[in-house]
């Protein structure tokens, strides 16, 4: 819109405008504009916003005998995924809604710790060869979840070395793998959302003004310190854009606590996954779908609240 | 730059190593005769010429990567008309906003709730039409759907890149819009186009969650059979399969990695 007014011909009768060389009428542009952007607006409206709404709506209907749906409005999904069953309260709903909470929270932290040094290794790289580390980071980030879920099966697999070496560790009882487990989770959570955070953090991190870090070591700062105020804030617009690649996808992630958590330890994700599949309870997956994403935005809320402030990408 | 620590060093290629373990014990399995067990029986490719005869894994083959193909296909042109129409036309700040986060609302929800909702409008679409029954097409549509946007941010990033001296020195030569869009513009644009439609058919061709919830009995695809088989107790093949698919994303992200970077 700047541009329009700045632009000399806009003393010329208004409706002729010279847009970036092209001398044409605004009406004509904006045509033009929508032409382009229609065909992806209709999709997204039809495939995005509509089928969004069509969940909120059916989070207040009623399920029917055969898994159908029954339009009469009720609450009561809502009140299930507050733990409210048919046989009185029981916390399972929340017990998984916070342990995704959890998992979610500890795999961002766990990934920035790892991220840290990859990113400063790979800025530290002589120019020609960082796209290719990088593009090593990258790869295991496009490759299929299920086979890498499936590949930390078979390394936590009781007869795998890594398994015997914990065991005589005394980790482990002899004989026993490492999945299902917390620990597997983790670990593959881990190695899922590493990539998340590395891309974003390296891009702050090769742009890092070392004369700051260097007066902070002049002024006699140790290393904490060093960090917290001449590389932190410099930083933190590559970590927030990490903390939302990592914490949104983990927050909904399923494929992994399914596989490496035996089901055993359910989060919000597995519990979603099952309404639409076996129990074939869409009200109420839409209404933990919903509880999903309002737990997501209060994380990412409260991130933004205690992380400066930061603005988003 | 600085030199990185000898810590840093370490930490840093311990984190790669730990990124790559899984996919290479994949693929080492796959050469392995052992068929169950962690212990080296000698190399063999016997699971690799049994997965080339497997008549139900080469249809799904077909299925993955007819799903892949049309998909993108049609992500690849919608993704970039909206970068193009986003990027180069005065929207208002109000229209512009809205445009933007819907278009990268799939980005930033996690991909079960897209799955879940496209469930349930299907769903309730079904009643009006049986087209909408759970199938190939649903799953293209719900394909397209998050590829678009990786389409238009590729395209988009390079757009903002490319500068508007080019299109202005086209209209100095008098060139009409047509024209520029076909001389000027798509040839500039085309290896962030190529970047973005190859990242595009990598993500559907390990698309998963999506897949899993729109598929139907006669629509299944790689990444769902490999599913259904490490929940049943996994054979040889498997390891087989998902090396060969690892090397098909090396070459895509690779592919996409140099032409995304080329010059204009």
């Amino acid at each position: 819109m700047t541009a329009l007014k700045k632009t000399p011909s806009n003393t010329a009768p208004s409706r002729f405008v010279v847009w970036y060389g092209e001398l044409t009428t605004s009406g004509k542009l904006g045509r033009r504009g929508w032409l382009f952007a229609l065909p992806g607006v209709l999709w997204l409206l039809l495939f995005l916003i509509l089928p969004g709404l069509a969940v909120v709506a059916v989070s207040f209907a009623e399920r029917g005998q055969y898994g159908d749906i029954q339009w009469n409005f009720t609450l009561e999904n809502y009140s299930r995924a507050a733990g409210n069953g048919i046989f009185g309260w029981s916390a399972d709903t929340l017990l998984a809604l916070a342990r995704s909470l959890w998992t979610a929270g500890l795999t961002t932290v766990l990934s920035i710790l790892l991220a840290f040094p990859l990113a400063f290794f790979i800025a530290s790289r002589p120019e020609k060869s960082r796209y290719l580390w990088l593009t090593l980071v990258i790869v295991p980030f496009w490759t299929n979840l299920v086979i890498r879920a499936y590949a930390w099966m078979l390394l936590l697999s009781p007869e795998s070395p890594i398994t015997r070496a914990a065991s005589s560790l005394g980790l482990v009882e002899a004989g026993a793998a490492l999945y299902p487990s917390d620990f597997a989770i983790a670990v593959g959570m881990l190695s899922t959302f590493l990539p998340f955070v590395v891309l974003p953090l390296y891009s702050s991190v090769e742009r890092l003004d070392w004369s700051q870090v260097e007066a902070a070591q002049d002024l006699y700062g140790r290393g904490i310190r060093v960090f917290m105020h001449g590389i932190l804030p410099q930083v933190l617009p590559g970590l927030t854009v990490a903390v939302i690649l990592t914490f949104v996808p983990a927050m909904g992630m399923f494929v992994i606590p399914d596989l490496l958590g035996g089901g055993k330890f359910l989060l919000v994700g597995n519990l979603i996954q099952q309404q639409f599949g076996s129990s074939r309870d869409w009200p109420y997956g839409a209404a933990l779908s919903l509880v999903l994403v309002l737990l997501t935005l209060v994380g990412l809320h409260y991130y933004r609240k205690y992380g400066k402030g930061v603005e988003l990408v | 730059m600085k030199r990185a620590h000898p810590l840093t060093t370490t930490f840093a290629l311990s984190a790669l190593a730990f990124l790559y373990l899984p996919l290479l014990a994949v693929v080492v399995f796959s050469f392995n005769s052992a068929k169950f067990g962690f212990n080296w029986e000698g190399f063999t490719l016997e699971w690799y010429q049994k997965l080339f005869k497997n008549e139900q894994i080469l249809e799904l083959t077909q299925n993955t990567l007819f799903l892949a193909l049309v998909s993108t296909a049609i992500a690849t042109v919608l993704g970039t008309a909206l970068a193009l129409g986003l990027e180069r036309y005065p929207w208002g700040r109000r229209m512009r906003a809205s445009l933007e986060t819907a278009l990268y609302l799939p980005v930033v929800t996690p991909d079960i709730i897209l799955a879940a909702a496209l469930v349930v409008i299907f769903g309730i679409l079904q009643t009006v039409s049986s087209v909408f029954q759970p199938g190939m097409l649903t799953m293209i549509i719900g394909h397209v759907t998050f590829q678009i946007a990786f389409v238009a941010l590729v395209v988009q990033s390079r757009l903002a890149g490319l500068g508007r001296e080019l299109e202005e020195a086209a209209y100095d030569l008098y060139s009409s819009y047509p024209d520029l869009l076909r001389r000027v513009l798509l040839p500039l644009l085309a290896p962030g186009i190529a970047a973005g439609a190859m990242l595009a058919f990598t993500l559907s061709l390990h698309g998963f969650i999506i897949s899993l919830f729109t598929a139907g009995p006669s629509s299944q695809t790689l990444p769902l059979f490999i599913y259904a088989s490490v929940k049943r107790g996994i054979s040889p093949e498997i390891h087989a399969l998902s090396s060969l698919m690892l090397l098909a994303t090396l070459v895509l992200v690779l592919g996409s990695e140099r032409l995304s970077r080329r010059k204009a």
